[in-house]
């Protein structure tokens, strides 16, 4: 279907059924259940799901394909953010051009900075892209947010105010994002039983929005032009040797990773009509790499996963305090209840951080290759499983290869 | 890339199905049933304490949730109601709020706007929290104050001290009792003059965000009223950590009076590098030259230690104040944490308790209600003597202090002295003062 294989069809599929039924699949607890802290089927958090899985997407078709690990994709994520609001601000609330300028202006950008950081490769590269990045970000933080010129309102972020120009708004529309008077804050709350699900229009958009660069990326990955790039992070050398000029394939996809960032911030200010400067920070840059990794570098699905990991755990388990606790071990006597607590008190609230950490190292000695690897292993152990004496046998004949 | 041959009915298909993608968001537009949002049905009623936990400001974020459940026990009824025995309103009567039992959510705000929204926002869709407040920075304010505006519900500001809170990028539905910029400067200029004189030459070393600049606008401004020349304001990046190269051009530019319009971790290293470089035992133009920290924290004054002896600056609210209110407090907050409140503590505590109160005055939880019960408030006993809410721009008038460094400390928290408590009056600006210009209120909104 749709120029891909059997296998990729499957996969986009299987994206695609995980992004639309996304309200049903992260509600599993009852709303009034003391596990509904565990909840994450919310808009806020399903639309960072998704638009962090879009940047994550972009920056494995960089870092996953060719090898060049950039810390500065912050910086087009920001630049997008930045494009639409002044859109919003300037234009209309409707959520099209503000996306679509995000991405070409975070493209053009891209291009800016990949031409100057690509002259280099390895650990050159990556310190030239955070400079870059910490560089805009200091821009955006003070430097264009002096009062007279003013272009991103510096620490409070870039906001709508009532008396921006909005040329194209009329009373009709909503005050906020929307599709053609679609609001992105519209919600439909279904209420089964204990249950209730939230489908909410902004991250229907988003979902739509995922599933058809998640295509792009599968198209990417599978055509010449990918395999192009995989050698380049095979090795390099020998190609310029063979006399192939390798700059421009690199280019290339950098900038494709630079606007799928574009297009995750043209996003996110499309949700929350507000561009901060700290979008840019290194961290932001550091987190993307951190999904990726954790997800699966260089596999297609993997950066989704590693994306929804992360901010799983930056939403859920912050919120987690001392009264949760109790609320949970309230069962138990209270010596013990206490000394629970105690223990369990460094990996909650504050010490999300801390729980990520040792997750994330984790999946990094263990599996190597991200939680897709440690799908596979499952999903070969079952298969193991069932097959019974076959796949003991299969296994057998391994080592004579 | 593979070869795709379009035909006419793979297009009609594909086509199609992204019409039927592109429509299906169209049904779930529906809006909810109830009168705003939020509206708590059951028996209890949720609040968003919205802090950061981790960051430059998990300090003052750990004090504001400390304050934070101290008042929703006073609330509900337990402990031994602090400030609500002080409070000159009386509609509270310690059974929860409008009969609602009182629970509260918390978030993490990294001290990121980005960050702060989203877990705002998560308390406000997922734990259904009618009211979100906290918070240590006014970049965080301002962001949070947007989002709660255009989801209608109630934000009480935590510390904020720009001026733009509640001036260009003021809310209806955002509300501040911390003091900001320009009452700093009105409240210290006097004192300053009082003590070094009217004819005295400074010098700025500014954060350069937002904030520094409403400080130093508003400082130099307040100074220059009195007499006093400006002679140099220099920008410094916020992320410096040593501030030796700023301040060793202070030594010659011929000033005798350094402001050091920085906060947190930047003041302490700045106030630091300022008293290595011996300018307290300078002598310039004839007079001993002086150091001000506009904006003071206690938490600041034990980062700095022996350095914030004899420095002059402001600040909203002491613990060693004598008034019943602030002693009820001090007493109710140190039984249950074993030591006194900082500022942050205080003024997040009043916000929960004024929110409260005029829930209970209005008789509704709806935002827009509140809001009117709390524009142009009038009460007493939080610590503070007389406020006013004001209804133009949701700020909160009332007496500033201004500080000195302790010289000598009987405890690890008995740092600050109080010189003078500026009266309100003097402190009170028009709403429309050039420094606050610029934002429309805007009207309430209630969600839904």
């Amino acid at each position: 279907m749709l120029g891909l294989d059997k296998k990729d069809t499957t996969l986009l599929i299987i994206v695609a059924l995980l992004t639309l039924g996304a309200p049903f699949i992260l509600n599993p607890f009852p709303a009034d259940s003391a596990m509904a802290q565990f909840n994450a089927g919310y808009p806020d958090l399903m639309q960072r799901f998704v638009i962090f899985g879009i940047f994550a997407i972009g920056f494995n078709i960089l870092f996953g394909l060719t090898g060049y690990l950039s810390f500065g994709h912050a910086a087009f994520l920001g630049v997008g953010s930045y494009s639409a609001v002044w859109i919003f601000k300037l234009f209309t609330y409707n959520v099209l051009p503000a996306v679509a300028l995000s991405v070409v202006v975070a493209g053009l950008f891209s291009l800016l900075m990949g031409f100057v950081s690509l002259r280099r490769s390895g650990i050159y590269f990556s310190i030239l892209t955070l400079a870059f990045a910490q560089m805009s970000f200091a821009l955006a933080y003070s430097v264009l947010s002096n009062p007279r010129f003013n272009l991103t309102n510096g620490e409070t972020g870039l906001q709508v105010y009532a008396d921006d120009p909005q040329l194209f708004h009329s009373d009709r529309l909503p005050d906020l994002p929307h599709l053609f008077g679609l609001s992105m804050r519209a919600t439909y709350r279904l209420d089964l039983g204990g249950w209730s699900f939230d489908f909410n229009a902004g991250y229907y958009l988003c979902a739509v929005v995922l599933m058809a660069v998640f295509y792009l990326a599968i198209r990417i990955f599978r055509s010449p032009f990918g395999m192009m790039l995989r050698a380049v992070k095979s090795n390099q050398q020998r190609m310029n040797y063979t006399g192939l000029n390798t700059r421009p394939y690199t280019l290339a996809a950098f900038v494709i990773s630079g606007m799928y960032a574009g297009l995750a911030g043209g996003l996110m200010a499309a949700m929350d009509p507000l561009a901060g400067a700290e979008r840019m920070q290194w961290t932001a840059s550091g987190e993307v790499v951190l999904m990726t990794i954790l997800g699966g570098t260089g596999t297609l699905i993997g950066p989704v996963l590693g994306a929804g990991f992360i901010k799983y755990f930056e939403n859920i388990f912050s919120k987690i305090n001392d009264n949760v606790l109790h609320g949970w071990f309230g069962f138990l006597p209270d010596g013990l209840e206490d000394a629970m607590v105690f223990l369990v008190h460094p990996f909650i609230g504050k010490g999300w951080h801390l729980t990520l950490g040792i997750l994330f190292m984790l999946v990094v000695i263990f599996l190597p290759g991200g939680l897709v690897e440690g799908g596979q292993r499952l999903g070969r152990w079952i298969r193991r499983r069932r097959g019974g004496k076959d796949g003991e046998a299969q296994r057998k004949t391994e080592p004579a290869e | 890339m593979t070869k795709t041959t379009v035909t006419r009915r793979g297009v009609l298909k594909s086509g199609a199905t992204a019409g039927a993608g592109l429509a299906l968001p169209t049904i779930f537009t529906a809006s909810s049933a109830a009168a705003y949002m939020n509206e708590p049905t059951g028996g209890t009623v949720t609040l968003g304490f919205n802090v950061p936990q981790t960051g430059p400001y998990a300090d003052e974020g750990a004090d504001e949730l400390r304050a934070y459940e101290l008042a929703v026990e006073h609330l509900n009824g337990g402990g031994d109601g602090g400030m609500m025995n002080t409070f000159s309103s009386k509609a509270l009567q310690g059974n929860g709020i409008l009969g609602k039992k009182v629970q509260f959510v918390t978030g993490d705000t990294q001290t990121k706007s980005d960050a702060a929204r989203a877990s705002a926002k998560s308390m406000i869709e997922k734990d259904g929290a009618i009211m979100i407040t906290g918070g240590s920075s006014s970049g965080v304010a301002i962001a949070v104050q947007g989002l709660c505006q255009e989801a209608g519900v109630i934000f009480m500001a935590g510390l904020t001290h720009s001026n733009d809170t509640t001036g260009k990028d003021k809310k209806a539905n955002g509300f501040r009792h911390f003091f900001n910029a320009y009452m700093s400067g009105a409240a210290l200029a006097p004192v300053l003059a009082a003590q070094y004189g009217t004819d005295r030459k400074a010098y700025h070393l500014t954060a350069d965000y937002t904030w520094g600049w409403t400080q130093e606008e508003s400082i130099k401004a307040a100074t220059e009223a009195l007499g006093w020349q400006t002679v140099n304001t220099v920008k410094t990046p916020l992320a410096a950590t040593d501030f030796s190269s700023y301040i060793a051009p202070v030594l010659n530019s011929g000033a005798d009076v350094l402001i050091l319009n920085h906060y947190g971790g930047n003041m302490v290293n700045s106030l630091t590098n300022a008293v290595q470089f011996g300018l307290r035992d300078k002598m310039v133009n004839g007079k001993h030259f002086e150091i001000v920290v506009p904006l003071y924290s206690r938490l600041m004054a034990k980062g700095a230690g022996e350095n914030v002896k004899g420095i002059l600056g402001s600040t909203n609210w002491h613990w060693s104040l004598q008034d019943d209110a602030s002693k009820a407090f001090v007493k109710s907050f140190g039984t249950k944490y074993g030591f006194p409140p900082s500022q942050a503590a205080h003024t997040v505590y009043c916000q929960t308790l004024l929110y409260a109160d005029a829930c209970e005055r209005a008789g509704t939880f709806n935002p827009c209600g509140v809001a009117q019960a709390l524009e142009g408030f009038e009460f007493d006993g939080l610590g503070n003597g007389k406020t006013l809410y004001r209804a133009a721009d949701h700020q909160c008038f009332k007496d500033v202090l201004v500080v000195r460094g302790k010289e000598n400390p009987t405890s690890e928290f008995d740092l600050l002295e109080v010189v003078e408590v500026t009266p309100a009056g003097q402190v009170t600006y028009p709403p429309d003062h050039p420094m606050f210009s610029g934002g429309m209120l805007g009207t309430c909104n209630a969600g839904a």
